[in-house]
Parts: C-alpha cells; structure tokens; sequence
C-alpha cells in the first residue's frame, strides 16, 4: 500500500511539472491561435537562467524567485520580437519560425554557457525526507514539486475563473475577434498571457533541474507530451490541461514501476524494461486517439 | 571590386595545397585519432580522457619512434551514429595510424568495422569493452587498454560474497554495457538477486520510481552501474529518498573522480570496485597522479589513466618498430607484447587482446586537502580473465 502511495505520487509530481509546461502552452494556442514550439526552450532557459542566479546569490530559493521576472521578460521580449509578427500567420508558418526559436536558443545556451550541462544541486532545506503518513518517507523536495505545483495551480484557477483577465482569457479563447472588437487591447493581453506561459515554463524548468540535470535541447523531449495534454484536455483550457496532465503523470509511472514488474513475469529482464516505457508511451498516444474520436477538440475544449 | 573565382592566387593556393599532400614519409609525423564525448552533459569524461592523453604526450616528449605524432580529437557527441561517422572520417579522410578512445560500448559497437575491417586501422579502446568484441566478434585490429564490461562487477560480486551482504537490488541502464554490468555482478554473486531494473539510456535521470521499489523491497545492498552525470544523479536522489541511512550502495563507474565533486560528501564511505586506483604505488602511476593533479588541481579518473595507457601502448610498438607502422602485422604483434609500463602496472594480453588484470576495491573518502577521492582497500581479484575469451576465434 505505502508503496503504491509513493508511485502514485511520483506520478502527480511529474504530472504537475508537466500541467506548468502545457498551461502556458495551452492559453497561447487557445487565446492567440500560436502553435509555439519554443515553449520548450523557455523551460530551459528557465533552468539556465536559475543555474546563474542560484550561482550569484548563493541560495535556492532566492536564485529560484529571481529567475522568475527574469523569464517574464524573456517571454515578453520574445512575444515582442518574434511571436507578434506571426499571429496573423498559418499554422506552418509558426511551426517554422518557432522551430527555429528552438535551435536559437540551443545556440545560445551553448555560446552563453557551454555545451556541458549544469546541475543544481537539491536545497539543504529540502535534502532530507518527510513522512508523509507514519512509516512512509517520500523526498522534500518531490513534496515540494507537488505543493508549490498544485498551488500554481490553484493560483490559475482563480485567475482564469475569478479574475477580469481570466474573464479576458476565456472570452479570447472562445472568440478573439469579439473581444478585438469589443476594445480589448489585444496586444497587452497577448503580451501577458505569453509571458505568464514563460513563467510557469521556466517555473517547470528550474524545479526539475535538480532531479534531471540543466542541458542542452532538455526541453525537446518534454514539449512533445505537453503538446499531447494540451491536445488530450482540449486547446485553450487550463482545467484540460490538469486533467490530463495528471492522467498522463499516472500513466507514465504505471509504465515505469509497475509495467517492468509484470513483464518480468515472462520476459528476460532486459527486454522487458525496454518494453514497458515503449508500452506506456503508446498508451498515452491511444489515450489521445481515443480522446480525439471521442471528442474531437479534447475533454474540455470549446466546441465550435 | 570584384574577385574572380579562379584568379591567379587562387590557382597557387591550389598548387601549393597539391604539393603540400604529396607524400614525404620521412617527415610525416604518427596520427592518432581519438574518439570521445566533449560535448554534451557527459563531456567531463571526454576532458579528462583528453588531459590524460595531453599528458601522454609531454611524457613522450611529443615523439613515438623518433617520429613526432599529431592527435586529432572528435566528438561522438554521445551518439552512435555520430561516433561512427567521426571514426569513418579520421580513417578515410585523415588516414590515421591507431584510433583510441571510445567511452561507450554503443558507440564502440558502432564504430568497430568501420575502423577494424573496412579501414584495416587498429583500435584501442580505452574504455568500452562490450561483451561481443571480447567473444564472437574479436578482432586482430582491437586491443583494450581497459577491461571487458562483466569484470568490474565481477569484481564486485567477489567482494560482496566475503563481506556477507544477503541480498542486492539491481540498477542499471538499459544498453549494451548496462546489461553486460548486470550479468557480470550476477556471474559471482552468490546472494539473493532481489531484483534488477533496467532505465531507459541515456534519457530517465530521474530514479523515484526505482528507488521506491527499493525501498518496499528491503534488500542488503543496492548495486548500481550509472557513468559520469547519471551516477551524480542517481547518488543524489538515494540520498534524498533516505534510503542511504538503511540500504548501502555498491557501485561500479559510477562514483569517481569526475562524479565526486558533485557528489561531495553524499558518496562518502561508498564501496566501489575499478582495474585502476589513483593510489595504486607504482612508478608510472605516482608520476602521473602527480603531474595531473599539478596541471588541473583535480585528480583523474580511471577513464584518464586507461587513455593514458592507450597511448603507451602505442608508443611502444612505434618504438619497437623505430617508427615505420606501414607493416600491420608487426606493429599489432609489438603491442600484443604490451610492453610498456602501465599505470595499473604491468599486464599481459589474453587472446582476444583484453588485458589480464588485477581488480581492487575503492572507498569514497576526503583526502589530506578535504578533496573527494576514492583509495583502494582490498584487491578484489587477482589475474582475472574475463568471461567471453574461450568465444573468441582467436588463438
């Protein structure tokens, strides 16, 4: 049983790390009809940037906190450069202009700091364990994944449900001319929302630093699942987005923990841990299939 | 103005490039070619085996067979296609005498024929030894200067069997080397196997899932192979799982001079079983250790001191040979001998051209200066041989 309740918390704590990524990614695909392949770099640069100023200050948590306007600003001057000119754009025009965000970025880390990864190393605070229920350790610092996660979460609830930039958020994912004409400023909106989506990115990116490592291209792997939630929950919906991030978190640990186990049963051990993360993964691509003929613009998607 | 492209200066650039590669075997200098990671978050490794071979080289006095040598470094960047089409080039591009090098067996595997048998070039690996080229797949043209995967473990399971630990988990990474580490500790451990779980190489740094089957599962010792940024990373998270109060690690490659100082005090007291210590009390190894640590205030690691040897053991069959390489035959016969003065001290080659070496197990303590190094506590096993040879159609 405990050790089922630590799997599965494995499984929210990677969940949530994935629902930072596919938020931001989700309200500019819904609210600005971006399709923005860089979100991955920004959780990168959210790492890189923390690298340097845990560095420079010398404490976790501060480095942490600073890093968090820094990317704000990154996300709005990218919005200002780059992703303005696009927006009245197709589809494929984004998919390359972002794309090559991506290798920009890769370029750059590696002119900036140097093609070997970094790592940070896990708060002293947060170095021990805590006993969750009596007799079951978990991580502090997983813990802390999932605390700070679901009150990131929290907080986005509240903005999108109570607040008047919600409201703006919502109306523009369901209809943007509207609000255009109605006499929104679009373009502040835009800005914004694009730049909370860097936050939560970069947030994403430096919580994970210290359980993978600070590389090159670390955000590639990640986005591609991300663009698989924001798909499963339906584009433009944060409530989506949690929904199936959580659900593809589970899955992924089933492939990882329990999966191999089973497979043992009648498989060399070898063959049978290359199998169960293959397994997995597919099972998250048939969830999205299925999702897909099921309700074709995703769990909590608008429907037009 | 503007330039046509093929003005005059052009066309003597052209000639003097002509003339410049026709042959003059006198003068032309030995090349080597040495394959590694330099990129990448595993590029640590790569810079050490570099520094060692720099150092390789100021011993020499930058001349093997009284002929002056050149070595051209390329980047695998971590990848098997990518290291076998840097191989292919420093063998049909830059015509190299020797390839050395190679970190990964993937990587080694890849690259084999091209360099062996495609390029007739001789290879010394001075790292990767995957089972298949100690067996079935041996070559004339590959010689180690390290060891065979299964042997560092077996080393291991030896130790663990006169320390009495009951039962092991194991850990490792799924690809070629990562099941040969497996098998090895399997092969001499007597215990109780608990259980073995491979992750996905090189992309899973994050172990929650394995060390809470660890946890549920109570074993003596967990046994783990995780090179360079994964062992950094899978030290950290047992110590953050708390597991490092109740289940001790065993580990081979995977706490060293390159993961230490990340590790820091987290991987003290860890046991550890290698072919080469920093302290082993030879000559050639004092000298070495010394003159390093004066350079790059940091000590190296196994995978230093075995591209160290790689070059030795080149240089002693071009010493041999006084520099004339042209006759393939005689230059591997030379080094079948590996007559030079290893930093492991003195070894002699099996038939499948691996070497027939000692294993000694290391802790992980501070030295005098409060600096992470690991010393050697017992020798594990003594001429070892590994477990493939009898495979191997060479005689």
């Amino acid at each position: 049983m405990d050790y089922l309740l630590i799997q599965m918390l494995n499984g929210v704590q990677l969940g949530l790390l994935m629902f930072l990524l596919a938020a931001g990614l989700t309200l500019t695909f819904g609210i600005m009809d971006l399709v923005n392949l860089a979100h991955g770099s920004l959780y990168m640069m959210g790492a890189y940037i923390a690298w340097t100023l845990i560095g420079l200050t010398d404490s976790f948590v501060l480095g942490a906190l600073l890093a968090l306007p820094v990317t704000f600003l990154l996300g709005i001057a990218v919005e200002v450069v780059v992703m303005r000119r696009l927006y009245a754009r197709d589809h494929l025009d984004q998919v390359l202009a972002t794309f090559g965000l991506i290798l920009f970025f890769n370029e750059l880390v590696r002119a900036v700091w140097g093609p070997a990864g970094k790592s940070i190393a896990v708060p002293a605070l947060l170095s021990h364990t805590v006993e969750i229920l009596p007799g079951v350790l978990y991580p502090a610092y997983r813990f802390a994944i999932i605390v700070v996660g679901a009150l990131v979460a929290l907080f986005l609830a509240w903005l999108v449900a109570r607040t008047r930039l919600g409201m703006l958020i919502r109306a523009g994912a369901s209809n943007r001319r509207m609000i255009g004409a109605l006499g929104v400023n679009i373009e502040l909106l835009f800005s914004l929302v694009f730049g909370l989506g860097a936050v939560f990115a970069g947030l994403a990116g430096l919580m994970a630093a210290p359980i993978s490592s600070v590389k090159i291209g670390m955000g590639d792997d990640i986005l591609i699942l991300a663009l698989v939630i924001i798909v499963i929950g339906g584009i433009g919906s944060i409530k989506g987005a949690f929904v199936a991030a959580m659900v593809v978190g589970q899955i992924d640990i089933v492939g990882r923990a329990f999966l191999p186990d089973f497979l043992k049963t009648f498989m060399a051990p070898a063959a049978a841990s290359s199998a169960a993360p293959a397994i997995s993964q597919v099972l998250v691509y048939v969830l999205m299939a299925g999702v897909l003929v099921w309700r074709p613009t995703g769990l909590f998607g608008q429907r037009n | 103005m503007k330039t046509k492209l093929f003005g005059p200066t052009t066309i003597a650039a052209l000639a003097t490039l002509g003339l410049g590669s026709l042959p003059v075997m006198a003068q032309s200098p030995i090349k080597i070619g040495f394959v590694s990671t330099f990129s990448g978050p595993q590029a640590a490794i790569g810079e050490d085996m570099r520094r060692s071979v720099e150092l390789a080289k100021e011993h020499l006095g930058g001349k093997m067979g009284g002929k002056p040598f050149e070595i051209i470094y390329e980047d695998d960047t971590f990848k098997p296609d990518v290291g076998k089409a840097r191989s292919e080039k420093l063998v049909l591009q830059d015509k190299v005498d020797f390839i050395g090098g190679y970190i990964w067996s993937n990587v080694l595997l890849a690259s084999l024929k091209t360099v062996t048998d495609e390029g007739n070039t001789i290879l010394v690996s001075a790292n990767a030894g995957p089972s298949q080229i100690a067996g079935e797949l041996c070559n004339k043209n590959f010689f180690s200067t390290s060891w065979q995967n299964d042997q560092t473990p077996m080393a291991m399971g030896e130790y663990l069997n006169t320390k009495g630990v009951k039962s092991l988990y194991l850990v490792g990474p799924n690809y070629a080397a990562g099941k040969d580490m497996l098998a090895g500790v399997k092969r001499t451990y007597k215990g109780t196997i608990v259980n073995e779980d491979f992750t996905k190489w090189p992309d899973q740094l994050d172990f929650s899932a394995e060390l809470a089957k660890i946890a549920a599962a109570k074993p003596d010792g967990i046994f783990i192979f995780y090179p360079g940024a994964h062992g950094v990373q899978f030290v950290k998270q047992w110590a953050q799982s708390g597991l490092n109060k109740t289940v001790p690690l065993y580990q081979v490659f995977s706490i060293d001079a390159i993961t230490l100082p990340q590790q820091g005090d987290l991987a003290l007291g860890t046991l550890g079983a290698q072919e080469w210590v920093n302290d082993l009390p030879n000559e050639q190894n004092k000298r070495y250790v010394a003159d390093f640590k004066k350079k790059h205030n940091v000590y190296p690691s196994y995978y230093g001191a075995q591209s160290y040897d790689a070059i030795m053991l080149m240089a002693s069959a071009a010493d041999a040979l006084k520099g004339d390489l042209s006759n393939k035959d005689k230059v591997r016969a030379e080094m079948k001998k590996a007559n030079f003065k290893s930093l492991r001290g003195d070894f002699k080659y099996n038939t499948n051209q691996f070497p027939i070496q000692n294993f000694y197990i290391q802790e992980a303590v501070k030295d005098a200066g409060g600096m992470m190094t690991v010393k050697t506590i017992a020798t594990a096993v003594k001429d070892a041989k590994d477990p493939y040879y009898e495979k191997c159609p060479m005689k």
